[in-house]
């Protein structure tokens, strides 16, 4: 009987499901109140559900947009196709379609809103400093957010905190709209539903940024275990966060939207803390893809 | 990979089906009947994984197959960094060619490594000894033929008469952008 090395990370999925059921809980207590309480709660709920279904069902030409990323075909990177091409044969998955964006900035990342219909897409930045085998541990990756579906978790995750942040940035200005049914207690009640959405906004955000932690720690993992090579991964980590560093704050904050899959862009992005990163913190991911590494060698 | 698994993001790459392999020499049975030759020569490619495990099976595949004066097996590398293990039989027996293959793979997959594992090939020659390959693909399960031309081209037409050929006899691959193309793959000039 063929036996398997993969093992999965029971602590983190432990974690992340811990996450996602906060967060149902928030939201469907939020859109209890919002439709029980408000006149016009139900038309917010539409609309920002809208707005959410246009990004994620849109997310791959507009990720590809904002980057400036044009898609290339098998001749013009014949390269980059084949090494994508191998991959998603090991993996058994759908090939995405494959961008390159001409910037300097060392980044990648995959969009779209199934597997079906996703790209990945790599800047002339990333290819110039990674070899060979770093840049298939980044594609590796990327492919690992397509095969998780992290662009339709993340929305799902980020749509009723939208709601709660454009309450509290624009509530004061549209209060009636969030006001009681019955006109006796507008006031009261739209000053309960603002604060509450305050409260489920925040609440909201960092759930939203710790379930983008643990799906990029799950992305390294099932990267590193598809390529057999996590140190490779590992390297090309640390070469692209040094380059990081060395980016002005502009591009680095451009790239954070990108890899954040937009789901929030009413967020004020100023305090970047470890609560609020997008992705976990360097060490972390070098430490989880050491761990990776040591059982693949595991005689036996 | 169920879509569960997907969403607790756990997707763990697939294992590799062994057994259909044995269908090849039924197909070439009927590449035979067609005018192709078989050459007695065949190879398993996979990803190398990092670390002593791996490495420690692959010396031990290569003893087991090549014990007893058996066929010639040669190691090299792509420039994908994929592995090809090419075993080559004078007697061009393809039944023995196909338990060798197997032994190599399966001898991966009972060590853990079958995940690795991306595909085999058995090479043809034409009556005008162009050679060719027909390839299977461990993940799907299913084969496809790949004859390539100078300068990274397809024989396209090559390639769709031998899936007519041998369409009866394995499951040819039905999505043609799943034909990948192996270049650099041993045996293929």
């Amino acid at each position: 009987m063929a036996r398997t090395r993969f093992r999965s990370d029971s602590g983190l999925t432990l974690r992340m499901g811990g996450v996602s059921l906060g967060l149902g809980a928030l939201y469907v207590a939020f859109g209890a109140l919002l439709l029980t309480q408000t006149s016009l709660g139900a038309f917010g709920i539409v609309i920002v559900l809208g707005l959410a279904w246009g990004q994620w069902y849109f997310s791959d030409s507009l990720a590809l947009k904002s980057m400036g990323a044009k898609i290339v075909e098998p001749e013009q990177a014949p390269e980059l196709h084949a090494m994508i091409d191998r991959l998603c044969a090991l993996a058994d998955m759908p090939k995405p379609r494959v961008a390159v964006a001409v910037t300097d900035m060392p980044n990648a990342f995959a969009t779209g809103r199934t597997p079906k219909h996703s790209s990945v897409c790599v800047t002339t930045g990333i290819m110039q400093r990674l070899d060979a085998d770093e840049l298939e541990g980044v594609l590796a990756h990327e492919l690992s957010h397509v095969a998780n579906r992290d662009v339709t978790v993340m929305t799902v995750a980020s749509s009723l905190g939208l709601l709660a942040g454009f309450i509290t940035r624009w509530g004061m200005y549209a209060g009636n709209i969030f006001g009681s049914r019955n006109n006796k207690n507008s006031g009261a009640v739209f000053l309960v539903v603002f604060l509450v959405s305050m409260v489920v906004y925040f609440v909201s955000f960092i759930l939203t940024r710790a379930l983008s932690r643990y799906r990029e720690l799950s992305a390294d993992r099932s990267g590193a275990y598809l390529t057999g090579r996590p140190s490779k991964l590992s390297s090309a980590l640390v070469k692209i966060s040094g380059e990081m560093a060395r980016i002005p704050n502009k591009d680095l904050r451009e790239g954070q939207a990108i890899s954040a899959f937009f789901f929030a862009p009413a967020i004020n992005r100023e305090a970047i803390g470890a609560l609020m990163s997008t992705h976990p913190p360097l060490q972390q991911r070098l430490d989880q893809l050491a761990a990776v590494s040591a059982e693949l060698s595991e005689q036996g | 990979m169920g879509l569960f698994d997907s969403l607790l993001g756990r997707s763990t790459p697939p294992e590799a089906n062994l057994d259909a392999l044995f269908a090849v020499p039924q197909a070439a049975l009927s590449l035979q009947a067609d005018g192709f030759t078989p050459t007695g020569s065949g190879a398993v490619c996979y990803r190398p994984t990092e670390g002593g495990a791996f490495s420690g099976t692959e010396d031990e595949i290569e003893k087991l197959v090549a014990t007893g004066g058996g066929p010639r097996i040669e190691r090299s590398v792509d420039r994908f960094g994929f592995r090809w293990l090419t075993v080559t039989r004078t007697d061009t027996d393809i039944s023995g060619l196909v338990t060798d293959l197997h032994a190599i793979n399966s001898s991966l997959a009972d060590a853990g490594f079958g995940s690795a594992l991306l595909c085999s090939t058995v090479i043809f020659h034409t009556s005008e000894q162009k050679p060719f390959a027909l390839v299977y693909l461990y993940k799907r399960g299913t084969f496809y033929p790949f004859a390539p031309l100078a300068d990274d081209r397809r024989d396209n037409a090559l390639e769709l008469q031998v899936r007519g050929v041998v369409g009866k006899d394995v499951t040819v691959e039905s999505d043609l952008s799943k034909w990948l193309a192996i270049w650099g793959a041993p045996g293929l000039g």
